[in-house]
């Protein structure tokens, strides 16, 4: 994972977006293990405090599923990830159009932008 | 949460010039947290009576309820601002002294970290550089199982490749049962390891918190903070 941090957003929002980006993409099937909160401190560089908070935070949301002593595993249940998903991408339009915004361009002439872009 | 730390009306006077002026803080145990300040502003002098090098001229510190004095020093580890060893001794002498002193001195752990910042053991003090000397005192350091690290200026001196690798010490080495304080002005690159910070200015805590909930609350970095609250202050 590409742990990088800007300083604008607590550490532990980012981090719980950079795992559910890992999960959109497939990199952490469901079902699949979760490295140890110490384990991921260290390869992200963080407090392990802030990281705790991020997988709490994440088994909250139902993404994440807290198995005792065997460690955490992400969710096999497909309407959190489909809710997930569709979350993630309404999130991606809303910045997309806030950019258009900025020039004027109003939603519907943006996708005529993105049509063209997609007969190339 | 249990405190690790805990300062009460806490004064200390420089020939009549408070360099702390009637502290009051609790540090809870588990945590990593930043002593922050500009030059002057107490910080050195916090650690040092924490660490029991200097007698408050006021007020009381405690560590995990001891008094000052063999007992919290058994508990404290601390890494003073400037080397303090024999130049004539050997990495591996200085590891037996604090082997001998210290009976929380974890000596394999102190070799582990020595290789992999590719210091020998029997090379003498003198020779080697100011910033591979400091690395050789945080290991020491680092190497004790306390409760309590007083860590002054641990970064100040060295590159930052290793300065990257003392960050990422501090981490893997945290356990839920000890508290670090960092003092340093290297904010940018300790702030993504402290859980709280603390800002001292003229010998007062003049704001404290968590450093996620201040990038939550002003969308600004600890650095970016620091630089703002102490750029309209006099004096700095």
């Amino acid at each position: 994972m590409n742990w990088k941090f800007s300083g604008d957003r607590p550490v532990y929002q980012q981090i719980m977006a950079l795992i559910r980006g890992a999960i959109l993409r497939g990199e952490l099937p469901p079902g699949g293990k979760i490295p140890s909160v110490r384990d991921l401190a260290a390869e992200a560089q963080v407090n392990p405090n802030t990281m705790q908070r991020a997988m709490t935070e994440l088994e909250r949301e139902g993404l994440l599923v807290s198995g005792g002593t065997s460690g955490r595993t992400v969710t096999e249940n497909p309407q959190v990830l489909e809710q997930l998903r569709d979350r993630t991408l309404e999130e991606l339009a809303r910045e997309c159009a806030e950019k258009f915004m900025v020039f004027g361009i109003t939603p519907t002439q943006a996708a005529e932008l993105l049509l063209k872009l997609e007969k190339k | 949460m249990d405190c690790v730390l805990k300062a009460t009306g806490l004064t200390k006077c420089y020939h009549g010039n408070p360099a702390l002026d009637n502290l009051n803080l609790e540090l809870p145990q588990g945590r990593i947290i930043g002593l922050l300040g500009p030059n002057g502003s107490g910080k050195t002098t916090f650690i040092k009576m924490a660490a029991g090098l200097l007698t408050p001229t006021m007020g009381e510190i405690t560590v995990c309820g001891e008094k000052i004095g063999p007992a919290s020093k058994a508990l404290v580890s601390y890494l003073p601002d400037r080397t303090c060893f024999s130049k004539q001794r050997r990495v591996s002498e200085l590891l037996d002294f604090f082997g001998d002193f210290y009976q929380d001195f974890d000596r394999s752990r102190a070799e582990h970290m020595l290789t992999a910042l590719g210091i020998a053991p029997q090379a003498r003090m003198r020779t080697l550089s100011k910033g591979t000397q400091e690395k050789v005192q945080l290991v020491l350091t680092m190497s004790r199982r306390a409760r309590l690290y007083l860590l002054d200026e641990p970064i100040g001196g060295v590159d930052p490749a290793a300065r990257d690798y003392i960050l990422n010490t501090i981490i893997n080495n945290y356990e839920p049962s000890a508290t670090v304080l960092i003092s340093t002005h290297l904010i940018s690159d300790v702030e993504r390891v402290l859980d709280e910070f603390l800002f001292l200015y003229q010998g007062k805590v003049i704001r404290q918190g968590e450093t996620d909930a201040v990038r939550e609350e002003t969308g600004k970095s600890l650095d970016e903070l620091f630089r703002e609250v102490f750029k309209c202050l006099p004096n700095c």
